[in-house]
């Protein structure tokens, strides 16, 4: 449980597996909608490349297919990715010893998936070849999963079955991802306010998911940082790398 | 694809990796977090995650709807990645949940 453990890009893939799975529906999704509102499969790559965002992806197309103007799309697109700044942050002083084209690697790569996967194991204590190759395997991975998946979907368009809940797939990877990411109070309560928000603001449109998110880690950071006092102890003041595996807290 | 798509593709792509690379390219500067910052930056999987799902769950039309198909097998999908920490049984639960109570209730 120290700096000193290791893990290969293998790991990294290993531990990503039900993302992949999770990944696939999304991204069949994704690439019918592409060819719905006339993209075509070349379109629906152009974008699944470029792009590389599963969400604001979506958004786009249903954008693009009510005729939006640019500056409506790319605005809406990056209000909802305005989350990946957010991981940036986080997750970037475990890689912060890593050459500055891998990080820019690291950064297209980035996804929901990839940086909750690695920012759960980094947790647990891993040396800085560890991150990037653990990183790596998750990331490189899912990017595969998602060109194959939105390629898949664009080709295969509207034969699929319309009963088939795949778009529910959506939700449920991201509720697979939020519950071992909740261990005590604060962070319990971050979820709480943040979905809560969400819903609330949703009227708003792409922008209360910014508004949510802020004031969910508002809510959580304030709880912590009153218990926590002056210097306090535990979780919330653990040294980066050195911190308790997050999963260990179930009942 | 219109030329007007191909812009916008461009523009969100060169904005994606602004936007992820935002902290990563100046991580130099980041090697040391204090215990403070580190307390906040712990509370952005939980708020972001859950403000993602709950509006899928509650809001599958866009209104309302706390005892819909999709709120109640999320229910059935959040005991499960709760007892088992599982991933995968969690989101293949979470699919057969909503197809059985979307024949049940719609």
């Amino acid at each position: 449980m120290s700096e000193g453990s290791t893990a290969t890009a293998m790991d990294g893939v290993r531990a990503s597996i039900p993302l992949l799975i999770g990944a696939l529906p999304f991204g069949l999704v994704a690439g019918v909608a592409a060819v719905e509102v006339g993209l075509g499969a070349s379109g629906s790559s152009a974008w699944s490349v470029l792009a590389y965002a599963g969400a604001a992806q979506l958004a786009a197309y249903e954008l693009i297919g009510r005729g939006a103007s640019v500056s409506v799309i790319v605005a809406t697109a990056m209000v909802i990715n305005a989350r990946l700044v957010l991981y940036s942050v986080s997750i970037a002083p475990y890689l912060a010893g890593l050459g500055r084209r891998r990080r820019l690697l690291v950064a297209y790569l980035l996804t929901d998936q990839a940086y909750v996967v690695s920012l759960v194991r980094y947790r647990e204590g891993l040396d800085l070849e560890g991150r990037w190759r653990f990183y790596l395997g998750s990331g490189v991975s899912l990017w595969l999963v998602w060109q194959v998946a939105t390629l898949l979907g664009a080709l295969l368009g509207g034969t699929l079955p319309e009963r088939l809940p795949l778009g529910f797939a959506v939700p449920l990877v991201f509720l697979a991802m939020l519950v071992p990411t909740v261990t005590d109070r604060p962070t319990l309560v971050a979820a709480l306010v943040g979905g809560a928000v969400a819903v609330l603001a949703a009227p708003l449109g792409p922008p209360a998911l910014l508004l949510a998110a802020a004031c969910g880690i508002g809510a959580g950071a304030a709880l912590a940082l009153r218990a926590g006092g002056s210097g306090g102890r535990g979780a919330d003041d653990a040294p980066i790398g050195d911190e308790g595996p997050i999963g260990d807290e179930g009942p | 694809m219109t030329v007007a798509v191909i812009v916008a593709v461009l523009l969100v792509g060169i904005g994606n990796v602004v936007l992820r690379g935002s902290a990563l390219l100046f991580a130099e500067r980041l090697r040391d977090v204090p215990p403070r910052t580190q307390a906040v930056l712990r509370m952005i999987p939980p708020a972001t995650l859950a403000a993602l799902v709950a509006p899928a769950l509650l809001l599958p039309e866009g209104t309302f709807t706390p005892l819909g198909p999709q709120a109640l097998a999320g229910l059935v999908a959040l005991a499960v990645a709760w007892r088992t920490r599982n991933l995968l049984a969690t989101i293949i639960v979470g699919l057969v949940a909503v197809v059985l109570l979307e024949l049940a209730l719609g």
